[in-house]
C-alpha cells in the first residue's frame, strides 16, 4: 500500500514536473482574436515564435468575446495563475497594473528603443510608473468616414470637408434615395461617432480638455451643446431600422451600395477587404470631416504578467517579437490597423493604410493624438460608460434636448469619477 | 444483497452482532456522506457568496474585490438613481422594467397556461401530438429563444417585412425598436417560451381532480363556466403556487433573454436588473455597485417569496 502510494507520487511529480518544463517554453495567450482575419494575423506572430522554439497555446475562454476574456482573465489572476501575457485594452492595463500582478519589461524596451518608437499617447498605456507592463499591437483609429464609391459617384458627391459640407453630401445621398449614413444603434457605436463629431466641432484643444481631461467647464460649454446638436442633425440620415444593428452589418450596408457612408473605425476595412473590395476604386477612405491632422486612437495590448521568472524568457520573446517592425507590419496589414511603432515601412499597405500611418505620425508629432473616450482610451471604463449611457439616450430619444443631454453628461461622469 | 447478508449472519453468529451494528450505521450515515459534497458546496457557492456579495456591497470595489468597509455609498447612488426618471437612469429603467416584465410575464403565463390547459382537458383527439408541441419552446435556451424572436420581430427581416411584401403595407410592428416598447417583446417571447411549461402543469392539476366533485357538480346544475369559477380553480391552488414560484424566478433571472433579443435595447431601455448587475461589475469595473444591485434584488425576491412561501404552507397542519 505505501509503495503504491510512493509510486504515485513519484508519477504524480515526475508529470508535474514534465508539464513544468513544457511550461517554461510555452506562451499562453489569453485573447479573443478567433475570426478569420484577426487568426490569420496572429498566426504571423505564432510562427515567428516557433521559429525561436516558443509554443504558443491559447488559454481557452468559453464564450469568445472581450468580455468574457475579461472575466476569465479576472478570475485567473484571482487564482494567481497568471497567463504569459492578455490581449488587454487601455485602462485595463493600468488596473492590473495598480494591482500589482503586471511584469516589467523595461530592460526589453531599452534594448528594442520602444521609448522612442512608440506613439507617447500610447506609452500612457503601456507604461506604468516608469515600468513597461504591456507592448502595444496595433493602433486603430476611429474618426473615419467608409464611403462606397460607387454611390459617391452616382450622386456626384466629392470629398467632404467640413461638417456642413458633410451635411449636404448626405442630402445628396437622401435625394437620390440612398440610405445617407449607416449607423448601428449600439451604444458604443453611437459614441464611437460622437467622439468624431466633438473632435469636428471643437477642435483639438475642445476634444482634449472634455474628453481626456474630464474638464467640467468644457463638458458643460456651448461647444459640447452643438456637438449634440450636430450628432442630432446626423441621426436624422439613419434608417429606422438602426436601432441594436451590428457594426459589420452596417459596413456591409455601405459595401452593398444601400448606404452612402459609415463613421467607423479602420476595423471596417477589414470587411471591405472580406468582400473582396479595393481602397480608391470601390470603397473611399477619408477622414470625418474637420478632423483632418487629428487621430482618435485605441489600441490593442499584449499586457505581461509578473511570471515566474523561468517563463520570463518566453516572455521577452513574445514581447520582442510584438513589437519588431516584420510583426507590425505584416499583423496590421491583414488587421486594418497601423504599426504602433512610428518607424515601420508602409509599404506593404494599402492607401488606406499608408493614411493612416503618416497621420499617426503627424498627430504623434503634432500632439494632436487623442484617446478615444468612447474606446475606453480616453478616461477609465466606469466615466466611459457613463458618456455611452448619455449619448446613446440622447440618440434613441430619452434625452430630449442637447441642453439636457450636456446636463447629464456632466453628473454622469461626475458620478462616475 | 439481504439473503447474503442473512447468510454471513448466520455463518459467524458470534460476530453478527457487531457487525450488522457498523452496517447499520453506515447505512445511516450513507445518506449524509452522499449528501456531504453536494451541502457543502451549496454552503459555501450559493451562502457563502450570498454574504460576501453583501459585504463587498459595502466596499469601494472597483475592478478587483477590496475588503476594506467604506460604508454605504453603493446604496445611495442606487437610491438616488431610483428617483432619476426624466431622463431615466439606468437603475431607475432595470427596475421599472422588472416591475412591467415580471407582471406581464407571471401573469399572462398563468392565464394562457390554464386556459391552454382547459381546452387540452376536454379529451380533445390528438391531445399527445398537441401537448408536446406546446411544452416544447420550454426546452430551448433563452438564447435560441431570444435570436428567433430578435429576427421574427424585425421590422426589415422579420414579420413586418413579410406582411409588406404580402401587399399589407400599412402594417406597423417597430416594438423591438421602439425605446418605449422593447420590454413588451421580451414579454412577449418569454410568454412564448414558458407558458407551454404551465400549461402542462396546470394539465397534470386539471388530471388530478377527483372526477366524482364534478360530477356532484353537474348534478347539482353548476354550469361549465360555474364548475371552472367555483370548484376548478380553487382546487389548482397547488399549481399556482409551483407555477407562480417557477416564474418568479425565471423572471427574475431573466438575462440572456433581454441581451439575445434586444442587446439591451435602444439606449439600455430594456435592461432588467440581472443586465444592470452584470455591466456595472464586469463592465464598468463598479463592482459595489453591482453587488449593491445584486443584493437589492435577492431583498426583493425574499419579499415576495417568504410572505407567500409563509401565508401558504401554514394552511397545511389545519
Amino acid at each position: 500500500m505505501l509503495r503504491k502510494l510512493l509510486i504515485g507520487t513519484a508519477l504524480a511529480s515526475g508529470l508535474a514536473f514534465a508539464a513544468h518544463a513544457a511550461d517554461v517554453k510555452e506562451v499562453q495567450m489569453l485573447h479573443w482574436w478567433t475570426s478569420g482575419g484577426e487568426a490569420a494575423a496572429l498566426n504571423v506572430l505564432k510562427g515567428d515564435l516557433a521559429k525561436e522554439g516558443y509554443a504558443w497555446k491559447d488559454v481557452p475562454v468559453a464564450g469568445g468575446g472581450g468580455d468574457a476574456a475579461m472575466t476569465a482573465l479576472k478570475a485567473m489572476v484571482a487564482a494567481g495563475n497568471y497567463p504569459t501575457a492578455s490581449q488587454m485594452l487601455g485602462y485595463t492595463v493600468l488596473d492590473y497594473a495598480a494591482a500589482g500582478v503586471m511584469g516589467d519589461l523595461t530592460e526589453t524596451a531599452k534594448k528594442e528603443g520602444w521609448d522612442k518608437s512608440v506613439p507617447a499617447a500610447l506609452q500612457k498605456f503601456s507604461v506604468y510608473e516608469g515600468k513597461w507592463v504591456a507592448a502595444p499591437v496595433n493602433v486603430h483609429s476611429v474618426n473615419w468616414l467608409w464611403i462606397n464609391k460607387a454611390v459617391m459617384d452616382k450622386i456626384g458627391g466629392t470629398e467632404p470637408k467640413t461638417f456642413d459640407d458633410f451635411v449636404a453630401l448626405l442630402d445628396k445621398a437622401k435625394a437620390a434615395g440612398v440610405i445617407p449614413l449607416a449607423l448601428g444603434g449600439q451604444n458604443w457605436q453611437e459614441a464611437t461617432m460622437f467622439d468624431s463629431v466633438v473632435l469636428s466641432t471643437g477642435g483639438p484643444e475642445f476634444y482634449k480638455k472634455a474628453f481626456n481631461d474630464l474638464d467640467d467647464a468644457s463638458l458643460k460649454s456651448d461647444t459640447m451643446k452643438k456637438s449634440f446638436d450636430n450628432l442630432a442633425k446626423l441621426v436624422t440620415y439613419v434608417d429606422p431600422n438602426f436601432s441594436g444593428r451590428d457594426w459589420n452589418l452596417a459596413t456591409a450596408m455601405v459595401i452593398k451600395g444601400d448606404a452612402l457612408v459609415q463613421v467607423m473605425g479602420d476595423w471596417a476595412k477589414g470587411e471591405f477587404h472580406a468582400a473582396n473590395k479595393t481602397p480608391g476604386t470601390d470603397f473611399l477612405c477619408y477622414r470625418f470631416p474637420g478632423t483632418d491632422g487629428s487621430v482618435i486612437y485605441n489600441s490593442d495590448m499584449f499586457g505581461m504578467f509578473n511570471v515566474p521568472d523561468d517563463r520570463k524568457a518566453a516572455q521577452i520573446a513574445l514581447a520582442t517579437a510584438t513589437l519588431s517592425k516584420s510583426f507590425q507590419s505584416a499583423f496590421n496589414v491583414v488587421k486594418g490597423s497601423v504599426p504602433a511603432r512610428t518607424d515601420v515601412p508602409d509599404t506593404d499597405f494599402d492607401a488606406c493604410g499608408k493614411k493612416g500611418i503618416a497621420d499617426l505620425k503627424a498627430a504623434n508629432e503634432g500632439g494632436t493624438l487623442f484617446g478615444s473616450l468612447a474606446q475606453g482610451y480616453g478616461a477609465p471604463p466606469a466615466v466611459a460608460n457613463a458618456y455611452k449611457d448619455v449619448v446613446s439616450k440622447f440618440v434613441h430619444g430619452q434625452i430630449k434636448t442637447s441642453d439636457e443631454a450636456v446636463t447629464e453628461l456632466v453628473k454622469a461622469i461626475d458620478d462616475a469619477k | 444483497m439481504s439473503t447474503v447478508a442473512t447468510s454471513q449472519i448466520k455463518l459467524t453468529p458470534e460476530h453478527a452482532r457487531p457487525r450488522a451494528s457498523v452496517r447499520s450505521r453506515l447505512q445511516d450515515a450513507l445518506p449524509k456522506i452522499v449528501l456531504a459534497p453536494s451541502f457543502a458546496i451549496t454552503i459555501v457557492f450559493v451562502y457563502g457568496f450570498i454574504l460576501w456579495t453583501i459585504y463587498l456591497s459595502f466596499t469601494n470595489s472597483k475592478t478587483f474585490p477590496s475588503y476594506a468597509i467604506t460604508g454605504s455609498r453603493a446604496y445611495q447612488r442606487l437610491w438616488g438613481w431610483t428617483f432619476d426618471t426624466d431622463p431615466p437612469s439606468s437603475w431607475y429603467t432595470s427596475i421599472t422594467n422588472m416591475g412591467i416584465f415580471g407582471f406581464l410575464y407571471i401573469f399572462i403565463c398563468l392565464a394562457l397556461g390554464l386556459f391552454l390547459a382547459i381546452l387540452l382537458d376536454q379529451k380533445i383527439r390528438g391531445e399527445g401530438v398537441l401537448r408536446p408541441i406546446y411544452l416544447y419552446p420550454m426546452a430551448l435556451s433563452f438564447i435560441v429563444t431570444g435570436v428567433a424572436w430578435k429576427w421574427f420581430l424585425d421590422p426589415g427581416l422579420g414579420l413586418e417585412q413579410t406582411l409588406h411584401q404580402w401587399g399589407w403595407t400599412s402594417f406597423h410592428f417597430d416594438w423591438i425598436k421602439n425605446k418605449d416598447f422593447v420590454i413588451y417583446t421580451v414579454v412577449i417571447a418569454g410568454v412564448w417560451q414558458a407558458s407551454g411549461f404551465i400549461m402542462a402543469m396546470f394539465l397534470a392539476g386539471l388530471r388530478g381532480i377527483d372526477g366524482e366533485i364534478m360530477k356532484a357538480a353537474q348534478i347539482d346544475g353548476a354550469t361549465t363556466f360555474q364548475l371552472y369559477r367555483r370548484i376548478v380553480i380553487p382546487l389548482l391552488r397547488p399549481i399556482f403556487l409551483s407555477a407562480f414560484i417557477v416564474l418568479a424566478h425565471l423572471a427574475i433571472k431573466s438575462y440572456d433573454l433581454v441581451v439575445a433579443l434586444t442587446s439591451g435595447g435602444p439606449g439600455g431601455s430594456a435592461w432588467l436588473p440581472s443586465n444592470f448587475m452584470y455591466e456595472y461589475t464586469f463592465k464598468r469595473n463598479e463592482m459595489a455597485v453591482g453587488s449593491a444591485s445584486a443584493v437589492i434584488m435577492l431583498m426583493t425576491i425574499i419579499a415576495i417569496i417568504v410572505p407567500y412561501l409563509y401565508s401558504e404552507l401554514r394552511e397545511k397542519p389545519r
